[in-house]
């Protein structure tokens, strides 16, 4: 008889059951607001719905007659499956569906209606065998302290440790767990009948959990869930990438398919770095092309020179040049460039546009993602820098941001050496930004370009007031590579042989 | 039937699956053979009116050959010759298509790059602004726009992408040495020379060897040369077979050992090791018909099936059918260049069946070819979409991007689907090709690309399936060292023949080449004559 069992094992069920319903709430809660940010509305949403979907799971209860017992394994099996891979269903889906709104409140409302069978179920199928007032103490006792346990392990131990999708499985397979142990410990209140598939489907579910658990690495998403350690401000899922804007300290850090773009504590070092040494190269700069660089960042550092008439910026993505109006810290931090009445942005793939304008320009600024996969690679070949050539007006100069010299030192000359390959002078610098380490440029131009004395490029008009990184004197000083920044022989990145990917595959998935 | 009356591509009733409708339309085309079906079915067009008009060369016929001999024609100082085409648009097998931005191929889409040794097609290339220079030792330089751009393949098994064509997912140790002896051989025997010092295998074909140790190879199949030379990994049987497919829309069973061996050596370098770079453009080799049909210009005309060529005393007499007017037209040449393909020749040319010659062992297979517009790129994981996109276990050769080599990575793009019919009866696969409807199609293209893409069938806008019922000839057992080949290649009278299948197989090279040698021969036949 179900007396034999002693009684701490019961409770230790109501404790589990209790953990892994607050467990399911806490994991759409943390799912939606990542996914789709604002998260103080997306917690109160998912807990309204949960909640009610308790309510609607405790009354449903009553219509459970007769096989209560059986009824109770049966919801255990169910959670444990629509549970156990709810994060996974979730990340994947939001990928690749149009209506995920509909899919996590569904699914949270049918995890919550299960939680809500549980409880009034197990104290049915307990009233037997305990004192009523007992058993309403015990059990209600089991499942605080259950959800107190639940709220103390998911962000201290859980989310860091194991993720979200490996979390959701996990407790998926306590509540198989729960159910199979259930069939062995309700046995006298169970049919001999369909015990058997009863336990069959409990040992599938419990194998598909574990299946899932070994690969949840796969889940593409796994790697942007490393950033979910610093609260998410703004997220957005683009045609072309996911846009994540997370705040850690007083400054905010954009991250574009989970890789860190910039941080706004020090982003200065590496758009001054980025922008003046081509801007100061000539005398009185006017037209200028910002290729990338949709943040605004970089055009905040054009704009400071009185003689720019003109700034185009071409960057693939709507939802990043619209991220100022969208995410106001960035307009303020980009001092609303992209609103000035100079700048003309234009959302075309910078390969694309580059063939079809006719338009010449006296300083391009080139900003792209590091090279990491061919559809950006291509903006890096002596194809494209060929293309650009065509933009250049005679005395044109530019630079090109090139990933880190010392992470990736293959990667970054290889862009030097493309830029030679297709007739650029190019001189290699650096600068220290913190969030990075050493960042790598290059400054270029189709003629040779002047160097003065000190060993950096002759300064043609003077640099701006207002900047906080660069004077006269450490601009030269970026030119003076370190002695763990020296040039490495590589070929050239071809559009048909984009040695660059692979030199930046090969070094960040070793180095980085 | 009316369809094929009004000369106008059957339109697919748009949307019906069995009952399961697809959320896209699209139409089902095939080449013009409104005006071959009349004739054959009893027909006879009006006589032409008024005075023949004459010129020093008419070609029939407006694919790569045709087209490539008059672009030789005018290089030798011939101008006065018409270009007579049955389609509407010149090209052939190797048409293009357009779609807003968009420009994707019918049929043929890419080229290797030649060797200095084809000069012809060199010229051409260099002309075109595609070749831009040479190396030290001659070798025509590629301009980079145009060479297939990285990633350029890719394969899905079980449902996983991976670079290259190579199935190499739980490759054995002897899989992976079998694949380099292969490799191996290949090298050996694009270097190896006869005893007149040819190439084994080369491009144009006719300058390679016709050794009684080349002929041989075209006597059994490229399965048996395989199994001969202890090549029985199923990975390398499964790459030969694709390229046997893909090349010639034979299986490794059906094709000759000779083609099979000519794929995998003729573009191998004397001093390289690697097959030559493939030159491609968002339309294929469209963008090479273009610039031969500018180059022709008026003198070429669209919609005009002729229908008669007859050797008459110090020329040739052509007749044409103008297919809007249906109203004959007649020309006089001095000669006539045919460059439609061989198995029209029976019924056109005058004095073929006098010539005792036959085409029974020239055989045509049916390919079906869809381009497909899409709102958006199916989602991807471990890979990025290349340029040719196949599936290991499928009976379609996979897909094309026509925007790879514009460098549009995102949003809306257009890609071509290809699946030769690899019956061994090849009436067999134009009946089918003719039995089946756009649905049918759709569903089958539909189920492919699923594969590789899960969400495929919600991206898809439009589908468009074209129907080649002669697509190309195949170089099956024993045909290209045949008696048949040999002789189609002659002239009869004036009357000059072009055309890649006299070369046994299909590639733009040997259209080519055999209209720009067709135009010489004429040329040098009566090098005095009016000009
Ligand atoms: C699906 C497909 C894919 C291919 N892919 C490639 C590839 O990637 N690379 C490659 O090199 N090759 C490829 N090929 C082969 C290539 O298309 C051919 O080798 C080449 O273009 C053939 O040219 P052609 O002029 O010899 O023949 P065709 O292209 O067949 O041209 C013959 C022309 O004659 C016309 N004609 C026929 N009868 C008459 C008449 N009575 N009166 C007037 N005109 C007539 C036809 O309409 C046609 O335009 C492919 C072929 C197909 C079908």
């Amino acid at each position: 008889m179900i007396h034999r069992a002693p009684n701490y094992l019961l409770y230790l069920n109501v404790l589990v059951i209790a953990t892994c319903g607050l467990i399911y709430e806490l994991l759409a809660g943390t799912l939606a607001s990542y996914l789709l940010g604002d998260s103080v509305t997306q917690f109160s949403l998912i807990i309204g719905v949960y909640l009610s979907a308790l309510g609607v799971g405790s009354w449903i209860s009553r219509y459970v007659e007769t096989r209560v017992a059986r009824t109770f394994i049966e919801v255990e099996i169910a959670l444990a499956l629509l549970g156990g891979l709810s994060a996974p269903i979730l990340f994947v889906a939001f990928a690749h569906i149009a209506w995920f709104r509909i899919l996590l409140f569904g699914s949270v409302f049918a995890i919550g209606i299960l939680v809500g069978l549980e409880l009034p179920l197990l104290m049915r199928i307990l009233r037997d065998h305990l004192d009523f007032r007992e058993l309403v103490a015990r059990v209600l006792t089991f499942d605080y302290v259950g959800a107190l346990v639940a709220s103390i392990l998911f962000p201290i131990l859980l989310v860091p440790r194991l993720g979200l999708v490996r979390t959701s499985l996990l407790f998926g397979l306590l509540n198989a767990v729960v159910g199979l142990w259930g069939t062995y410990l309700l046995r006298p209140l169970l049919s001999q009948r369909g015990l058997a598939g009863l336990r069959g489907r409990a040992f599938l579910v419990m194998g598909i959990l574990v299946v899932c658990f070994i690969k949840a690495d796969t889940l593409t998403l796994w790697t942007e869930e490393a950033i979910l350690q610093t609260p998410i401000v703004y997220t957005k899922q683009s045609p072309f990438q996911r846009i994540v804007v997370t705040e850690d300290r007083g400054a905010f850090q954009l991250h574009l398919n989970g890789h860190l773009q910039f941080n706004s504590r020090d982003e200065y070092r590496y758009h001054e770095a980025l922008v003046h040494p081509a801007m100061t190269a000539m005398v009185d700069p006017r037209r200028i092309l910002v290729l990338g660089g949709g943040d605004g960042l970089a055009v905040r550092e054009i704009l400071r020179y009185p003689s720019v008439e003109s700034v185009t910026l071409v960057d693939l993505d709507p939802a990043m040049t619209g991220l100022a109006d969208a995410f106001p810290p960035l307009a303020e931090l980009s001092g609303h460039a992209l609103s000035d009445p100079r700048v003309t942005v234009i959302n075309r793939d910078a390969f694309v546009w580059i063939d079809e304008s006719d338009q010449t320009f006296d300083a391009v600024i080139v900003d792209f993602p590091d090279p990491g996969s061919y559809s950006v690679g291509k903006l890096y070949t002596t194809r494209f820098f060929n293309l650009l050539r065509q933009r250049l007006s005679d005395q044109a100069v530019i630079s090109v941001q090139c990933t880190s010299p010392l992470v990736a030192p293959q990667s970054y000359w290889c862009i030097l050496n493309t830029l030679r390959a297709a007739g650029y002078d190019a001189l290699p610098y650096h600068a220290a930004v913190p969030t990075f380490g050493v960042w790598g440029f290059a400054l270029a131009s189709t003629r040779p370009l002047k160097l003065s004395a000190d060993g950096g490029p002759e300064l043609a008009s003077a640099l701006p007031q207002g900047l906080r990184f660069l004077n006269r004197s450490n601009l030269a000083s970026l030119f003076q590579l370190p002695v763990d920044v020296q040039p490495v022989e590589t070929l050239p990145n071809r559009l048909n042989d984009q040695v660059l990917v692979r030199y930046y595959d090969q070094e960040w998935r070793s180095g980085g | 039937m009316l369809a094929y009356l009004a000369g106008v591509p059957l339109l697919g009733l748009a949307g019906c699956d069995g009952g399961r409708a697809f959320s896209f339309s699209g139409d089902l085309l095939n080449p013009n053979y409104s005006v071959a079906h009349r004739l054959r079915d009893g027909w006879r067009p009006p006589p032409p009116e008024g005075d023949p008009g004459g010129r020093r060369v008419v070609i029939v016929g407006g694919g790569i050959a045709g087209l490539a001999a008059a672009w030789q024609l005018s290089r030798r100082g011939v101008e006065d010759f018409v270009v007579l085409e049955l389609e509407d648009r010149p090209g052939g097998t190797a048409i293009s298509g357009q779609d807003g931005e968009f420009r994707f191929p019918w049929g043929a889409h890419y080229i290797p790059a030649p060797m200095k040794e084809n000069r012809d097609l060199v010229a051409l290339l260099e002309e075109m602004d595609v070749i831009v220079g040479r190396t030290t030792d001659g070798e025509p330089v590629v301009g980079e726009a145009f060479l297939c751009r990285d990633p350029s393949e890719r394969l899905c098994v079980d449902g996983r992408w991976h670079y290259g064509l190579y199935p190499d997912q739980d490759a054995t140790e002897s899989d992976l040495r079998q694949l380099e002896r292969f490799q191996q051989k290949m090298i050996e025997l694009a270097h190896g020379r006869d005893d007149r010092g040819r190439r084994l295998f080369a491009i144009p074909m006719a300058t390679g060897s016709d050794s009684a140790k080349v002929r041989a190879l075209d006597r059994q199949s490229m399965a048996q040369w395989m199994t001969d030379n202890g090549f029985d990994s199923p990975r390398l049987r499964w790459l030969a077979d694709y390229a046997c497919r893909d090349d010639y829309g034979l299986t490794l069973e059906q094709t000759s050992a000779w083609a099979g061996l000519f794929y995998f050596t003729s573009r191998i370098p004397a001093e390289g090791t690697e097959s030559q770079p493939v030159i491609t453009w968002p339309e294929g080799n469209g963008r090479v018909v273009r610039h031969l049909a500018e180059h022709c210009g008026d003198r070429l005309i669209g919609g005009q099936t002729v229908v008669k060529v007859q050797n008459q005393g110090e020329g040739v007499r052509v007749e044409a059918v103008d297919n809007a007017m249906l109203a004959s037209v007649a020309y006089v040449a001095d000669r006539v260049i045919f460059a439609a393909p061989q198995f029209v020749a029976p019924h056109v040319v005058a004095d073929w069946n006098a010539s005792g010659r036959s085409i029974n062992s020239f055989h045509y297979g049916g390919w079906v070819v869809a381009n497909l517009r899409l709102s958006q790129r199916p989602s991807e994981r471990l890979t990025e979409m290349c340029w040719d996109n196949v599936f290991f276990d499928s009976r379609s050769l996979g897909y094309v991007t026509s925007t790879h080599q514009v460098g549009l990575d995102h949003g809306p793009t257009v890609i071509t689907w290809y699946q030769p019919l690899l019956d061994d009866d090849p009436r067999v696969s134009r009946a089918e090709l003719m039995r089946l409807d756009w649905s049918d199609w759709a569903r089958v293209i539909v189920s492919d690309l699923r594969k590789g893409h899960p969400d495929i069938e919600s991206l898809i806008e439009r589908l468009e399936v074209m129907r080649w019922g002669h697509a190309m000839i195949q170089p099956r057992v024993g045909f290209v060292f045949g008696a048949e080949r040999e002789q189609a290649a002659k002239p009869i009278g004036r009357v000059h023949f072009a055309g890649t299948d006299l070369s046994g197989i299909a590639l733009l090279e040997e259209a080519f080449s055999r209209g720009v040698s067709a135009a010489n021969a004429v040329v040098q036949a009566d090098p005095k004559s009016r000009a």
